[in-house]
């Protein structure tokens, strides 16, 4: 179910700020940019470098105990009660949903409550709680959004990533009809599964590419990961990005 | 992790049948568009699921004293009342009902839990000729295939399949893919059979355990009459398909048939209540209702499982399910496939005979997002991992630990050192970084991933690295 969050009661002066570990090996500048964006609303942004990962890889192959230990160094490294930031629907969800379950029956299921409701999805952050307003500075283009499936189905998250695409005068948003197909990726069942997986990435980058879109944006790396492997494999020519990158491209020219 | 053996090898086959793929990929879109145009308002969706989820999780509260209420009112009414632990029970329990009246041939309307049993098949191995009466059984009994998908069994059969089948099968029969025609052949068919059968079988919907009363939906017309012509009529059911009173029916309703073919009403609501009775014209002079557990009680066990038996089988799960629609429902090498096969099954067979099916899901939860009695689907798909790598001395679920693998418990051990050691974990992935890249292509995991894709590129530095750099506080 939708965690269906609301906004902190006040605008913070202090934010939290989750990269997830796939953004740490493989998206850094992705990670970056969405730092970026919440330091230029005017934000102290706190990265704690005690981080790691949220613990789905484990939890999603039916290890509870391993994620829960990695689960609790994330609760020792965001110690204030400060929101915490995460570019990824799909690792804040794991924190915002599956937490709470998973310490349902553990000593420290109070803290595990804390922490989960302390947890937002960038671009939902970006529009709910500081209402931001973004200045397109760049050429005009023509973009498709992404949905990761936990985006939506496990944050509630749906149209503020594209309510920000919206906002900007230049960039013109082409809807994809299937887009709430999933991608195929699913962590461990790309490997698991790799020929159904690989069926499933193959239709993702047709209905992407039939948009007619330069580029194609998203707010999870996992979806990225696969989706810019196929298509670099297939020869695609589509950009394809994280959300945050393009906004700060577009709005603050890098 | 190892690719998953018997799913993946059976995927294979399955993707590599671009006929089959396109029948399935255009049916589900088609389902998909229809059950939206039902549910177009979310408030109104979200309030009627909430309804249905209600009234199930009611009902399996207090399930063993109301499953009595049921047998002594169906008794009541003159329907003679069975339970059978296994399938084999079941089975026995049929044939000897046949037996007694001297049956030899029976229509049946549509039921999964027949198929469970595999009861045409062993009634055959006794002399007892059973004919599916419902259009799609009708078609794969004549293929001699299982069904592919619980509401719509021959979904990955296009006109021309079912041509060919009844040119071949029915005498006089040319080939023709005109689907009028399709259909009045096989009505010609069955319509001999029905007035010839000695006994009708069918599944049940909903089993009213206030009133005794056995709902049975449907669209052909088939279900009525293999419920009402032959003068014996025997109803198999799981013990989960009660509810507790006629109240509860009009919600589930107003799910059941939107949520599987998109109709807002069946053709046909059928509401037996019992055998014919003195002065009535027609209906059976014999009801009997046959209850199946073959596991279900063991399900019921467990809090968290149990809310797998909340289960309507409407199909909305696999119609949505990215998996099923590119492999069909063959693949899942049993009588439930998709997102609810992949529940049920293990649970049912053991996690020894169908421990891979739990792990054939991306876990994108758009099964979830329909489930019309909002079974979260997706936590008892990852709940049933965990079982499959728990051995225990009191299993939750047959074959408990039969997934277990020494090495890969070793790796896990290993990451969660490193991603529980902060320290550790900032040295390790700057060395991953920085030496990714050089990982042989040829290594698994990384083996599988290339197939379709180009292997993800480690970016030099990590972010914890660059946020430092950017002078980004740590606390
Ligand atoms: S699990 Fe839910 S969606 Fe799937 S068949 Fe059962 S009731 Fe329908």
């Amino acid at each position: 179910m939708p965690a269906n969050p609301t906004p902190p009661a006040e605008r913070p002066h202090t934010v939290y700020y989750f990269g997830t570990c796939l953004v740490d090996l493989f998206y850094p500048e992705a990670g970056l940019a969405g730092m970026e964006l919440l330091r230029r609303e005017g934000l102290r942004v706190v990265f704690p470098q005690d981080q790691s990962c949220c613990g789905q890889p484990a939890r999603n192959t039916g290890l509870f105990e391993e994620a829960r230990a990695v689960a609790r160094t994330q609760f020792r490294a965001f110690p204030e009660p400060w929101p915490i930031i995460v570019p990824s629907g799909s690792c804040a969800g794991m924190m915002r949903v599956h937490y709470p379950q998973l310490f349902a029956d553990e000593p420290d299921r109070a803290e595990a409550e804390a922490f989960a409701a302390r947890v937002y999805e960038l671009t939902w952050f970006l529009v709910h709680a500081l209402d931001v307003r973004l200045r397109d500075t760049g050429e005009p283009v023509r973009v498709t959004w992404h949905p990761s499936c936990h985006s939506m189905r496990e944050m509630g998250v749906t149209d503020e990533p594209k309510r920000l695409l919206r906002s900007l005068a230049n960039v013109e948003l082409v809807e994809n009809p299937r887009e709430r197909e999933c991608c195929g990726f699913g962590g461990t069942f790309s490997v698991r599964q790799p020929e159904v997986s690989g069926a499933m990435v193959a239709d993702k980058i047709a209905a992407v590419s039939a948009t007619g879109a330069a580029e194609m944006l998203t707010g999870d790396c996992g979806c990225l990961m696969n989706i810019d492997g196929a298509m670099s494999k297939a020869g695609t020519p589509m950009g394809r990005r994280h959300i945050a990158e393009f906004l700060m491209e577009r709005c603050h020219g890098r | 992790m190892a690719a998953d053996g018997d799913f993946a090898a059976r995927a294979h086959a399955a993707l590599g049948n671009a006929e089959v793929r396109a029948n399935f990929r255009r049916a589900m879109d088609g389902l998909m568009a229809k059950r939206a145009a039902q549910f177009t308002d979310p408030q109104a969706w979200a309030q009627t699921r909430a309804r249905g989820a209600a009234i199930k999780r009611r009902v399996l509260a207090r399930l063993p004293e109301l499953l009595e209420r049921l047998e002594a009112r169906c008794e009541a009414n003159g329907i003679r009342v069975h339970w059978a632990e296994t399938t084999g029970d079941a089975n026995r329990i049929v044939l000897g009902i046949l037996q007694e009246a001297g049956a030899r041939t029976v229509v049946k309307g549509k039921s999964m839990v027949s198929e469970e049993m595999h009861l045409n098949a062993f009634l055959d191995r006794h002399g007892i000729t059973a004919v599916e009466s419902d259009l799609g059984e009708y078609i794969i009994q004549l293929a001699g295939e299982m069904p592919s998908h619980i509401v719509m069994p021959c979904i990955h059969k296009n006109k021309g399949d079912i041509a060919r089948l009844f040119a071949e099968h029915i005498e006089g029969q040319g080939y023709t893919e005109d689907v009028a025609e399709l259909t009045a052949a096989a009505r010609r068919v069955l319509r001999s059979k029905f007035a010839a059968a000695d006994a009708g079988i069918s599944g049940v919907n909903f089993a009213v355990a206030e009133t005794g009363t056995l709902v049975l939906i449907e669209n052909e017309g088939n279900g009525r009459l293999s419920t009402t012509l032959p003068p014996l009529h025997i109803a198999v059911t799981g013990i989960e398909k009660l509810v507790e009173t006629l109240d509860d029916i009009p919600p589930l309703l107003a799910l059941l048939p939107r949520s599987a073919t998109g109709q807002a009403v069946t053709t046909y609501v059928n509401m037996i209540s019992g055998p014919r009775r003195d002065g009535e014209k027609d209906g059976p002079r014999a009801v009997h209702l046959v209850l199946l557990d073959n596991g279900r009680s063991r399900v019921y066990a467990d809090a968290e499982l149990r809310d797998t038996l909340r289960c309507i089988r409407c199909g909305a799960c696999m119609n949505h399910c990215p998996v099923y629609a590119r492999v069909g429902g063959h693949t899942y090498d049993a009588v439930y496939p998709g997102p609810i096969g992949k529940i049920l099954t293990p649970q049912l067979a053991g996690l020894d005979a169908a421990g891979d099916l739990p792990h054939a899901s991306s876990l994108c939860n758009a099964c979830v997002e329909v489930c019309p009695v909002q079974i979260p689907i997706a936590d008892i798909l990852v709940r049933l991992r965990r079982e499959a790598v728990r051995p225990s001395d009191t299993p939750a679920v047959k074959g408990a630990g039969a997934k277990r693998a020494p090495l890969e418990a070793l790796a896990w051990a290993a990451w969660r050192w490193m991603y529980a050691t902060p320290a550790l974990y900032r040295l390790g992935s700057r060395l991953m970084a920085r030496f990714g890249n050089r990982i042989p292509e040829r290594l698994p995991p990384l083996n599988r991933w290339t197939g379709v894709r180009t292997r993800p590129r480690f970016a030099g530095r990590t972010l914890h690295d660059l946020a430092r750099d950017k002078g980004y506080d740590d606390a």
